[in-house]
């Protein structure tokens, strides 16, 4: 089924959420979700582990029903019409649903051959897939031994069988190491080139920024900011300029000494003398004013350097609290699992 | 896909299955059932429970305990093939709990689940798998019982029945599978369901030797037990030796029917089940 046949007699939005709403027991998992993701556009849904992505993700894809609200892919209703919706989708989850005793060729064919597509259809997309995600070499080798980030290829490519409309990927390059991401993030980006809607949650704003059309923050199962990455991290602040004092008696002194170079008071981590400043655009300069102010204060610091934003200046900026100060019972998993070191350094 | 299903505002709950949807449901489990079986291919230590343990425990209790217990009118191997075959398919379900248990990690489900699949294929594909590799296992305990000297008297019709019997039950048997393979945490959880129950099952019964030498009560648990409703019926479909025939309890004297009614009896408790905690498992 092509993207054409899939989205005729519907002029909306490939994705319309209103009001949705999901609660596990005492736990409100999405609180009134509003979203809108225009056809061919890709819509990066970024937040910590356990602010309801997931979830979102989960009622989109008809494995888990709202509570109130509603949800509309391609026209098609996730609860009324569930069957019509799984006409039209992929996912790909954050655990790898792949059969690993199988091999690469064979889950992809068995996937062809579950979306209803003939013998010789199952067998030509499989080949086409697997040429396209690199895969070709260990096409005919059983799962198990592929590497974490062919296991995340194959693991898409499955989802890309049936060519779906809309394409829904819940955080794609999550416990990947730097090379895979980049391999992941080129292989999204040709999917985009394609028509095909996606929507993705990350929790990487650089990720975010580099697939996403728009970008909506999400925590504790509400929107609580969304535009292009350029607008977000224009709120933001742009770059972070950050330094550890190592006298920390000293950090009142060093604070004050910085506070005129960023855009807000800067944050400071007391227990290990961490400040961290948001210095919008100023790039290195403020980096050379940093030094320039510290000196002049007589304040020794260590490790000072200027870093993009990550996910929890993000949140700083947006909630005033860090992207981990979430409670932990929003979250199923470990809060840092998988995280890779630049997000989570403050 | 049709365009009339995309113009429906409103999907009509849960549509009785067409004859067009009946066949897109046997399409489905055909496809999970040869997913299964590639799946089964590929690990040898599981096949091993259907190839070699068949012939492994034929042998060894042919010649092992043969020649220590007496059967009134008639050879050990010829009383003991029946048993061997009740032996190897009941503890063969074993690999249906593991197998339940290992297809359902979280992820695979959500990926079933968000396919326009009729989702039971998934329990239906495994149990049809596993009735395939059960008849390979009852034609090897068959050959190798050819083999060393067991000889069924009547005709071709009765043998296969008795086979097709024993098939029946193990079927039946793998829909209990199915439901511990559902409710375990993890596939090695579920691999202990082998030695609570299977091997209990399989050995408190006549299969392996008569029951008329058990101590009272465990008399009264073997002559009620499924087994040995199932091998009895094989021993008295194939001619063979059949001890329990001597016994007053009511499904050693009727031992075809009471076979068939604990199969049909374990089928409608046991599937339905399954079915119910396939929906709690895959539903939040």
């Amino acid at each position: 089924m092509t993207v054409r046949e899939a989205t005729r007699g519907w002029d909306g939005p490939a994705i319309l959420v209103e009001g949705l709403r999901k609660s596990f027991g005492e736990v409100q998992a999405l609180r009134g979700i509003d979203l809108e993701v225009a056809r061919g556009q890709v819509l990066g849904m970024l937040g910590p582990n356990g602010a309801g992505k997931t979830t979102a993700v989960k009622v989109l894809t008809t494995l888990l029903a709202p509570d109130a609200g509603r949800a509309l892919v391609e026209g098609r209703d996730v609860v009324h019409s569930a069957a019509a919706v799984r006409e039209i989708i992929g996912l790909a989850g954050q655990s790898a649903a792949i059969q690993e005793e199988l091999t690469g060729r064979e889950n992809l064919e068995i996937m062809g051959r579950l979306y209803h597509l003939t013998k010789g259809e199952s067998r030509h997309r499989a080949a086409q897939l697997l040429e396209r995600f690199d895969l070709e070499d260990a096409a005919d080798r059983p799962a198990k031994g592929y590497s974490g980030g062919m296991a995340r290829r194959l693991d898409l490519a499955a989802s890309l069988v049936a060519r779906p409309a809309v394409l829904f990927l819940d955080e794609p390059t999550t416990g990947l190491d730097p090379r895979s991401r980049m391999g992941m993030w080129e292989v999204i980006r040709e999917l985009v080139g394609e028509g095909a809607t996606l929507l993705l949650t990350t929790q990487y704003l650089e990720e975010a920024d580099e697939l996403a059309d728009q970008i909506v923050v999400i925590d504790h199962g509400e929107v609580i900011a969304a535009g292009t990455g350029e607008e977000l991290k224009n709120r933001i602040g742009g770059d972070v300029v950050e330094f550890v004092v190592a006298d920390r008696t000293h950090v009142d002194t060093a604070v004050a000494a910085v506070a005129t170079l960023g855009e807000g008071s800067p944050s400071v981590d007391r227990e290990t003398g961490q400040v961290s400043v948001r210095v919008g655009a100023a790039g290195s300069n403020a980096l050379v004013d940093a030094v320039r102010a510290l000196d002049a204060a007589g304040v020794r610091s260590e490790g000072l350097g200027i870093r993009r934003p990550s996910l929890d200046d993000v949140f700083l900026a947006l909630t005033g609290h860090g992207a981990d100060s979430a409670p932990e019972t929003r979250g199923r998993r470990g809060r840092r699992s998988g995280r890779p070191e630049h997000a989570g350094a403050r | 896909m049709t365009t009339a299903a995309a113009a429906l505002p409103v999907a009509v709950a849960r549509p009785r299955p067409s004859s067009a949807g009946m066949a897109r449901r046997v399409h489905d489990v055909w496809s999970m059932t040869r997913r299964s079986l590639v799946h089964i291919s590929r690990e040898p230590m599981q096949l091993s429970d259907v190839t070699l343990q068949p012939v492994l425990f034929t042998v060894l209790f042919v010649y092992i305990f043969g020649g220590g217990i007496p059967i009134p009118h008639g050879s050990y191997k010829d009383f003991v093939l029946a048993g061997m075959l009740a032996l190897n398919l009941v503890t063969s379900t074993m690999g249906t709990a593991v197998g339940v248990s290992t297809d359902l990690h979280e992820g695979m489900i959500d990926r079933i689940r968000s396919l326009p699949m009729w989702r039971a294929s998934v329990l239906v594909g495994r149990s049809v798998a596993d009735l395939i590799t059960s008849c390979l296992c009852a034609l090897i305990v068959g050959v190798t019982g050819l083999a060393v000297g067991w000889r069924p008297a009547a005709g071709l019709a009765p043998i296969v029945g008795g086979f097709a019997l024993v098939l029946l039950f193990t079927y039946a048997l793998s829909w209990i599978a199915t439901c511990v393979g559902l409710n375990s945490k993890s596939p090695e959880s579920a691999a202990s369901f082998g030695f609570i129950v299977l091997f209990p099952l399989a050995f408190i019964s006549n299969a392996m030797i008569p029951t008329q030498h058990m101590p009272g009560w465990l008399q009264a648990v073997a002559n009620w037990n499924p087994v040995s409703a199932v091998t009895a019926a094989a021993r008295h479909l194939w001619g063979n030796p059949n001890p329990s025939a001597a016994v007053h309890a009511w499904p050693m004297q009727h031992p075809v029917v009471a076979a068939v009614g604990w199969s049909l009896l374990i089928l409608a408790v046991a599937a339905p089940l399954a079915a119910r905690l396939f929906r709690r498992r895959t539903i939040e």
